[in-house]
């Protein structure tokens, strides 16, 4: 193949020279900056880092350490109810427990109720694969198609809506939480609404159009797990109804790892509760509907604030302390073994 | 009309159904008689019918059967493309791995991407590499075009005219009408020429690149010369070969209308791709035609390699399926496992489409394949790709490198092999050729013998001396204007071409001359002054003639004068016969400088013979009056003037040979000068030089170019140019020589038989114009002329013994040419008588005609032919060193590198030039092991192995106990006797065949270097291989001929040094240099560069892979090992694909660890490469374990932030995906050496990349990739502080450790690699002075001397005195002791440190081949006693270095050593 250019019947101008260019390029001398590992450079580095990384980190473990935040399980605390959702036959019949606790300080900034579960792979390959998304778009798709199988139709062929693995195991249990102050009892107003990404409220999560939201459902049917049909997860707020609920959304935002928490509320800061949760007695109702005995896992419901750097978990904080002492320290024995060869002659000095 | 085309079918069938059995049979062709047609076989003949009007018919039949001449070098058609393709693409591991995964990946159980998704790796590979092939395709589509488009003249039976065409219409049969400077095209029979003697001219520039002119001839007997060709009445058909793709042979015969046969060869074959010069028209029948030519079916394509680092990937590809299959196993069985845990299945366990559940084995089963499709990337198939272009642009880095391009030659270095790059930066051994390799195959004519007298020619050993200094101030000024002209245009400086005796080279005139015309790449090269294989050099040219054998010449000349009264003493006519033979025994083609190419071929104004006679007469009275007028002192008549000076030759003449006897020195110039001294006061030297000046000047003063096809027929000629013996035309009938006496003499060529490598000679015969005889000139390897001399003289016995003490005289100073590093090549005569020659002639001629075995026949009467010669003497001709090459050694063997020379030269060459270019240190103690039989062979190994080890014992204490040496720097410097080993090719075949290479292998470990001599190119491809597969190293071979061929392609790179003999090595090599010298940047600096980035890149390219595809597997044993990915498929396979991919490539090409400087300053940097210090297993292994440490650094740290928390899956899956990203960006920037602009844009622009891209796609897409729909997901981090944080902290945790090792490692300043480095940011003499100190501390340590360039000046001094001085015999030692201790002396005074006392130096025992001074010497086995095993054997110097050195024994330094060598030979 190569020669073959040899055999072009010579014609034409003569042929420039085959001298390369003498570009730097071409001629690989390209000014280049060569780092080099001196002691000026690998000391300053080390111990830049790890005074960089202290103070990060000090700062980090200072912002967690603000952050308030209650915990209580409640899937033995209802043991009736647990026993109860075992039997899945039993679905729609009703369970309420309540669970008090004490805070024995108040929390004070905004404070963010969530569910939190154990155990709970939601992550799961073919869980997380069991939806569309087009259909939460309102869009009139043939879930079909989607991945939704075997959470698509009936056998009737009524299509569910919303389709898919996800969306019938939603969680459903309700929480209120009350304040008993002084023997009376005081509803704890929360906020159900604006605790979603507003661009899954308002992107990715549209209602099918139509003049009402039970028509736009019309020839759909709930999630077999579900007590209700989709358009009536939020009866009193038109615009959190349907999948464009918070609830919903949240759920649907699948989670990261087996144990994690979802927002479920957020508590108004209205009246007693303008600073936060004052310091007291509360209690929690539960309408229990969510069976976690099946994959022995654990219910909670956690109240916390959160600070810029996310909610409690001290690690990163942790984790910054912890180089950082790494790089200084490292640093140190650096400076050893360079002080201490500097005097061989085989070290090869700058 | 059917009739006939079925008569004309029937005819050629019935001539091609023929058996060939009867022609196979024939013991001899040459008895066919013309009515028994042979019986011709298709398959073994091809016919070729005529295209005209009279055989149209035969032809159509038979034209059918051959191909076209269109061609197509495309695989492919327009439509066969796709299939054909993608067919061949599937051939292809990677791509195979790639469908598996696309099949797997189709069923929905263990679907883990789209379908899409897991396509689209796939897909871009196999649409990349369409589009390469398309590309390369289209290109080769354009240039058949091109080609079979260009036009050429045919003959047209219709119009009786020949009519233009495209080449591609030419078919098998027609008549081709090609004009001067016309391409051929295709592969055609010469019928006719205009030129007189219907020859042909040829460049075949672009078949082999040779440069000169081939002649073809229109075949012998076939006449219809004086008429100009008609092709209708061209009525023979044509019966030849099938096609085959030797370039040098072809043979068939012509069988005419009555019968007749003609024979015809590769003389009268027109090639392909060639070019027609200086002949204006040229008509040829088409032969073979498009794919069929010669050409074409040379035509290979690029060589496919594996180098050492693929076959290493290859390896650790298979550990990473391995790793692959353990995962994939990790997650089948954890998945069982955790499937198995549920009593009841919970809501977030699937069920498939129809509600049902799988076995926990099952579903682990599936998960199991699941697996592999999710951590596919763990097998680097991109790193296959990778690894492609990144070897492109190493290849077009070289390519590119001005300090490889060659500007004489116009040649940059070609590498063809594009995938062993880093091969070079590896290798352990090299093999190289020596002449035209390391030599520089411009041949000098040197120094001559004639009839026993040797000739040493001092004032040309000066010449080439000064040469050689204004080489170099010629080279520096070249160096100088590089920068500043255009190099084709460089012109030298005026003086410099004033001091050649000939200012006006061919080179100049040959452009201005071929303006006009179409030279374009042989114009570039002969710009340059010294010039190529056609064009001799000026240093080749002027010969400076010894002024004793000048002033024997022309007492010869005188002689022959006299003629008439034929005064016919033998030395003056075997001085005559001598350079005649230089000036006729050749091939060489004539041209005038005024008038390059058009050759000489008429004589001009004067006519030989008859004129000649009267021009001798005039002339001869001139010069008895120029000498009665001057000093000349005695009146004597013409001829008796002849008598005395025969006379006193023949006194001269036995004086000298008596002298030779006396002392056995045979170079003694010195008598030399004594007969000069006497023969010019006797002869008064000034008249004749005036006469022959006036008679040399009146007559033809014009200024011959030689074209030869071998530098060193030139080098003969203007040898014989030099002693007045011009060469003045050349036809292939006669041929014109000037003699001394200004007379043309011009001699009819009854034959030629040209030079081949069996016979080792080539002969002419011609008819002498003045006596009429029949003489044959032969000139050939001494080894094969001396066995083909006429016995003895029958008739008397003077005459006899004189014969013999001739030969004898001849054969010693044959070997001290030999010794002396020159070619040797002998002349010797034959006369035949006209009885004789006439039986020969008719032998020959049906030879010539002959088919079958024709090289065999031709090659018995060439030997028939070359009996009974009688020696007329012998030359030396200098084949000098390639500048920069005992340099570019030097520097090798500082690499680390072993160094042989494998060559088919005579062992005293070779040992000659292997000291001059410091392959052998004149320290150094040399065995030569000479036998054919095995046991001796054996004995003889074990016995020198022996020796080396015990002396490696020795050495130890001994650098303990003599700590102190005057001569050099530091405490341990008793370098410790380095080896050279010498074997010849009979050994050789003995050690392969006797199984003795373990033996043979272990002694040349101990050896800093090994010659092997007389070896065929068998012999030398075995070695290499023998050498690669016992001790497993690389080896490079490196060689400019045919001959090498074989061990370029054995050796596991292989170099060509292109343009010097043709074209053959190139084609067979890996990589094309001009000079070897450039060979110490191309192995130092790219080699290193090369292995250095490649080995960095693919070590870089298993982390990045592993580090990534094992985030996906820690994230199994937080989603039940279900098969999850938290990152999203799009951004997954571009970050491969786009985000990590620019910058490993770059740094793959453009890395530059240390600079070029640094690595040609410190050639043992390149051990780095060599022991593959970069990519071992210890390497992969660590960086595997750091790419799992990374990748748990990076998955965790974002775990533990984010555990517990609200985080989705995507949005854990972003900041690992990001900072994985930075974290393999750092990795690299962390092994970068170099920043330039481009690796800071690509870094930068990487990681500017995935955000904008990420971005984009996380706004862009709300439905588009339903499950893992990643919608505004990196917005939202962004605008959390934790994503920051985190995205500081891992990759700095990630790389800590492998920062604190680095800095650790230079801390401890181990590597020279880090000094070097260390060594580059130091300002320039800063930087000298450091690594002088550095090589300095080296050599201390290692004991390898680098070998002062005093050595080798040294030895030029020597070398005048060398056929004295290094090989002497013992008893001969004596003699010339006072020379050599002079010699050693002056040496000590120039280089102080190397200084040495008379006493210890050359001492020498030599028992070369030659036995019989073994047998006559007893003197050479005074010390046997030391090991009385054996009798004849190796001896250390100084220890038992005989009588002459036991006195000194007690002084014996083994530092201060001269030159010593232990031959032993059976």
């Amino acid at each position: 193949m190569k020669n073959n250019t040899s055999f072009l019947p010579q014609e034409g101008q003569a042929r420039p020279s085959r001298c390369p260019d003498n570009s730097a390029f071409k001629q690989q001398k390209l000014p280049g900056w060569k780092p080099q590992l001196t002691v000026a450079t690998v000391l300053s580095s080390f111990f830049l880092t790890g005074a960089f990384c202290l103070s990060v980190g000090v700062c980090l473990i200072l912002s967690t350490n603000s952050v308030r935040e209650i915990q209580i399980d409640y899937s033995d605390k209802c043991s009736g109810c647990s026993k109860l959702r075992e039997n899945s036959s039993n679905w729609n019949k009703e369970c309420h427990c309540s669970v008090n606790f004490t805070l024995k300080e108040d929390i004070l900034g905004d404070v963010f109720m969530y569910y939190g579960l154990q155990n709970f792979y939601q992550n799961h390959r073919r869980y997380v694969i069991s939806r569309s998304d087009a259909q939460l778009l309102g869009q009139n798709v043939n879930i079909q198609k989607s991945s939704c199988a075997p959470f698509t139709t009936y056998r009737n062929g009524t299509p569910m809506a919303p389709c898919g693995a996800i969306a019938n195991s939603m969680f459903n249990d309700t929480i209120d939480l009350f304040y008993n102050l002084n023997s009376s009892v005081i509803q704890v107003p929360l906020l159900r609404t604006g605790n979603s990404w507003w661009t899954d409220k308002n992107v990715k999560f549209r209602n099918p159009k139509s003049y009402n939201l039970s028509s736009a459902f019309a020839g759909t049917a709930r999630p077999p797990y579900w007590q209700k049909p989709v358009y009536l997860l939020d009866e009193e707020d038109e615009r959190n109804n349907g999948y464009i609920n918070d609830d919903f959304i949240i759920w649907m935002r699948v989670s990261a790892f087996a144990t994690f928490r979802n927002l479920y509320r957020r508590v108004s800061r209205i009246r007693q509760f303008a600073d936060g949760l004052p310091a007291g007695n509360y209690t929690f109702h539960i309408s229990y509907n969510f069976p976690v005995t099946k994959f022995k896992g654990r219910k909670h419901v956690i109240l916390s604030t959160v600070v810029w750097s996310g909610g409690n978990n001290p690690f990163l904080g942790i984790a910054y302390v912890v180089s950082g002492t790494a790089a200084t320290l490292t640093g140190f024995v650096i400076t050893a073994v360079h002080l201490k060869l500097r005097k061989k002659k085989t070290y090869f000095q700058k | 009309m059917a009739l006939s085309v079925d008569s004309a079918l029937h005819r050629w069938r019935r001539l091609g159904a023929r058996s060939p059995a009867q022609s196979l049979s024939e013991s001899t062709p040459l008895l066919f008689s013309v009515r028994d047609k042979p019986k011709l076989n298709l398959n073994k003949w091809r016919i070729v019918f005529p295209n005209n009007g009279r055989q149209w018919k035969d032809w159509k039949q038979a034209s059918t059967f051959y191909s076209g001449n269109r061609i197509q070098t495309t695989k492919y058609t327009w439509f066969t493309f796709l299939p054909q393709n993608l067919f061949e693409q599937f051939h292809r591991l990677g791509n195979l791995y790639f469908f598996f995964l696309v099949v797997l990946n189709l069923f929905p159980r263990v679907e883990v991407f789209h379908r899409e998704i897991t396509m689209l790796p796939l897909i871009v590979v196999l649409f990349a590499s369409m589009i390469k092939d398309a590309v390369e395709e289209y290109r080769k589509y354009q240039f058949d075009k091109t080609i079979n488009f260009s036009k050429t003249r045919v003959y047209d039976k219709e119009e009786h005219a020949y009519v233009e065409r495209c080449w591609k219409d030419v078919r098998v049969g027609d008549f081709v009408q090609l004009q001067c400077n016309e391409t051929i095209p295709a592969d055609i029979l010469l019928l006719y020429s205009s030129d007189q003697n219907g020859i042909c001219h040829l460049e075949t520039a672009n078949l082999d690149g040779e440069t000169n002119l081939k002649q073809r001839q229109v075949m012998m007997g076939f006449s219809s010369q004086n008429t100009f060709f008609e092709p209708e009445f061209f009525q023979s058909t044509i019966i030849c070969e099938v096609p085959n793709n030797d370039l040098n042979k072809f043979k068939g015969y012509m069988e005419q209308p009555n019968h007749e046969r003609v024979g015809f060869n590769i003389e009268s074959l027109l090639l392909r791709g060639c070019t027609i010069r200086n002949t204006e028209v040229a008509i040829g029948i088409v032969i073979y035609a498009g794919h069929e030519t010669k050409a074409m079916l040379n035509n290979n394509g690029p060589r496919y390699k594996r180098s050492k680092i693929e076959r290493r990937i290859n390896m650790d590809i298979f550990l990473c399926v391995g790793l692959l299959f353990v995962m994939c196993l990790v997650g089948a069985i954890g998945h069982g496992i955790w499937t198995g845990n549920f009593s009841e299945h919970p809501s977030y366990d699937v069920p498939d489409e129809n509600g049902n559940f799988l076995s926990p084995v099952l579903a682990g089963f599936y998960m199991f394949l699941t697996m592999i499709i999710l951590l596919q990337v763990l097998i680097p198939i991109s790193l296959y790709v990778s690894i492609e272009l990144v070897k492109l642009g190493q290849i077009f880095l070289i390519h590119n490198d001005i300090d490889l391009y060659d500007e004489e030659a116009d040649l940059t270095i070609q590498c063809r092999a594009l995938n062993i790059t880093e091969d070079l930066g590896q290798i352990q051994y090299i093999f190289s050729d020596k002449t035209g390799t390391l030599t520089e195959n411009k041949m000098v004519f040197r120094r001559c013998t004639v009839d026993g007298i040797e000739f040493s020619h001092q004032e040309n050993a000066k010449r080439l001396e000064t040469h050689k200094e204004l080489d170099l101030a010629d080279e520096d000024f070249a160096k100088l204007q590089r920068f500043t002209l255009p190099p084709t245009n460089i012109e030298r400086p005026a003086t410099y071409k004033q001091r050649t005796m000939r200012p006006l080279r061919r080179c100049q005139s040959a452009r201005a001359h071929f303006q006009g015309h179409t030279r374009n790449r042989s114009l570039g090269r002969r710009d340059s002054n010294q010039s190529q294989v056609a064009f001799s050099s000026t240093i080749e040219k002027d010969v400076t003639p010894d002024n004793r054998l000048l002033r024997r010449v022309r007492e010869a000349a005188l002689q022959t004068e006299t003629l008439s009264s034929f005064i016919h003493t033998k030395t003056s006519t075997t001085l005559t016969d001598f350079f005649l033979a230089l000036a006729i025994c050749n091939t060489v083609l004539v041209s005038t400088a005024t008038e390059p190419r058009q050759r000489v071929t008429v004589p001009p104004s004067i006519k030989p013979s008859g004129i000649t006679l009267e021009k001798i007469h005039q002339m001869f009275q001139r010069l008895k009056l120029a000498s009665l007028s001057q000093s000349f002192s005695s009146s004597q008549s013409s001829s008796d003037l002849g008598a005395s000076f025969s006379a006193k030759n023949t006194e001269e003449h036995l004086a000298a040979l008596d002298c030779c006897d006396n002392d056995d020195v045979c170079c003694a110039s010195s008598r030399g000068d004594e007969f000069q001294g006497k023969c010019s006061t006797d002869i008064g030297s000034a008249s004749l030089d005036e006469v022959f000046k006036s008679v040399t000047s009146s007559s033809l003063p014009t200024d011959f170019c030689y074209e030869a096809e071998s530098p060193d027929e030139a080098a003969l000629v203007y040898a014989a140019q030099a002693y007045n013996f011009t060469l003045v035309s050349r036809t292939p009938e006669q041929v014109t020589v000037r003699l001394p006496q200004g007379t043309l003499m011009t001699f009819n060529i009854l034959y030629t038989l040209g030079f081949d490598s069996v016979r080792k000679r080539m002969s002419v015969v011609v008819r002498h114009p003045l006596t009429k005889e029949i003489v044959v000139y032969t000139k050939g390897a001494d080894s094969v002329i001396m066995d083909l001399l006429e016995d003895s003289a029958k008739d008397d016995i003077s005459a006899e013994k004189r014969m013999k003490r001739i030969k004898e005289k001849t054969q010693k100073h044959l070997d001290c040419y030999a010794r002396d590093g020159l070619r040797t090549l002998c002349i010797a005569k034959k006369v035949l008588n006209e009885d004789d020659f006439q039986k020969w002639a008719n032998f020959r001629r049906e030879a010539e005609a002959a088919i079958d075995n024709r090289d065999e026949l031709l090659m018995e009467t060439a030997q028939h032919l070359e009996t009974k010669l009688t020696l007329l003497g012998a030359t030396g001709i200098e084949d000098r060193l390639q500048d920069g090459v005992p340099d570019a050694i030097a520097a090798l063997r500082e690499a680390g590198i072993q160094i042989w020379v494998l060559t088919g030269d005579k062992q005293e060459t070779a040992v000659n030039i292997a000291y001059s270019c410091k392959l052998l240190n004149q320290r150094d103690t040399l065995f030569t092991i000479n036998t054919a039989n095995k046991e001796t062979c054996e004995s003889l190994l074990n016995l020198t192995l022996e020796e080396v080890r015990k002396n490696y014992e020795v050495e130890k204490p001994q650098r303990k106990f003599f700590g102190i040496i005057p001569t050099s720097f530091s405490a341990s410097e008793a370098p410790s006797p380095e080896f050279g080993l010498v074997i010849d090719g009979q050994t050789l075949n003995v050690i392969f065949q006797g199984g003795l290479e373990e033996k043979f292998l272990a002694l040349t470990k101990h050896c800093r270097s090994v010659l092997c001599c007389r070896s065929t190119p068998l012999q030398k491809s075995m070695v290499v291989k023998l050498v690669r597969r016992q001790l497993k190293v690389m080896t490079l071979s490196i060689g400019d001929g045919a001959n090498d061929v074989s061990m370029i392609q054995a050796a596991d790179v292989g170099i060509g040094i292109s343009g010097q003999e043709g074209m053959q090595a190139v084609m067979a090599s890996d990589f094309a240099i001009s000079r070897f010298k450039h060979l110490k940047k191309l192995l130092l600096v790219h080699g290193h560069w090369c292995y250095a980035r490649l080995a960095k890149m693919v070590i870089y390219f298993f982390y990045k892979n592993v580090s990534y595809v094992n985030l996906l597997f820690w994230y199994q044993f937080f989603c039940g090992f279900s098969g999850s990915t938290m990152i999203d498929y799009w951004q997954m396979i571009f970050f491969n694909l786009l985000f990590t991919s620019t910058p490993p490539l770059l740094f793959g090409v453009l890395d530059r660890d240390v600079s070029a400087d640094t690595l040609l300053a410190l050639p043992e940097l390149y051990k780095n490469g060599q022991n593959s210090e970069i990519y071992k297993p210890s390497t992969f292994i660590i960086t595997m374990l750091d790419a799992f440490y990374q990748s748990l650094i990076c998955f965790f740290v974002p775990y533990l932030t984010y555990k517990d928390s609200d985080i989705d899956v995507f949005s854990f899956g972003n900041p690992i995906n990001t900072i994985s990203l930075l974290t393999i960006l750092l990795h690299q920037a962390l092994e970068m050496k170099t920043w330039t602009l481009f690796q800071l844009v690509t870094m930068i622009g990487s990681v500017v990349f995935y955000l904008v891209f990420s971005l984009i796609y996380n706004a862009a897409c709300v439905v588009c990739n339903p499950p893992t729909n990643p919608y505004w997901i990196m917005e939202k981090q962004l605008s959390d502080p934790t994503f920051y944080l985190l995205c500081l902290i891992t990759p700095v945790i990630a790389l800590l450790p492998r920062f604190f090792i680095f800095a650790l490692r230079g801390t401890f300043g181990a590597s020279l690699i880090l000094k070097a480095q260390q060594l580059d940011k130091l300002p320039k003499e800063q930087k000298d002075l450091e690594i002088q100190k550095l090589r300095l501390r080296k050599q201390t340590t290692s004991g390898a001397p680098v070998a002062s360039s005093a050595s080798n000046d040294d030895l030029d001094q020597n070398a005048s005195h060398l056929c004295a001085s290094p090989f002497l015999h013992p008893a001969a030692a004596a003699g010339s002791h006072g020379d050599t201790e002079s010699q050693g002396l002056s040496a000590s005074e120039v280089n102080p440190p190397r200084k040495r006392t008379p006493e210890e130096g050359y001492y020498f025992f030599n028992r070369w081949a030659e036995e019989e001074y073994t047998a006559t010497d007893s003197s050479t086995r005074p010390c046997s006693g030391h090991y009385p095993l054996v009798p004849s054997r190796v001896t250390t110097p100084g220890q038992d270095g005989g009588k002459l050195t036991k006195d000194n024994a007690k002084n014996f330094n083994h530092g201060s050593h001269q030159r010593s060598a232990s031959a032993v030979t059976l």
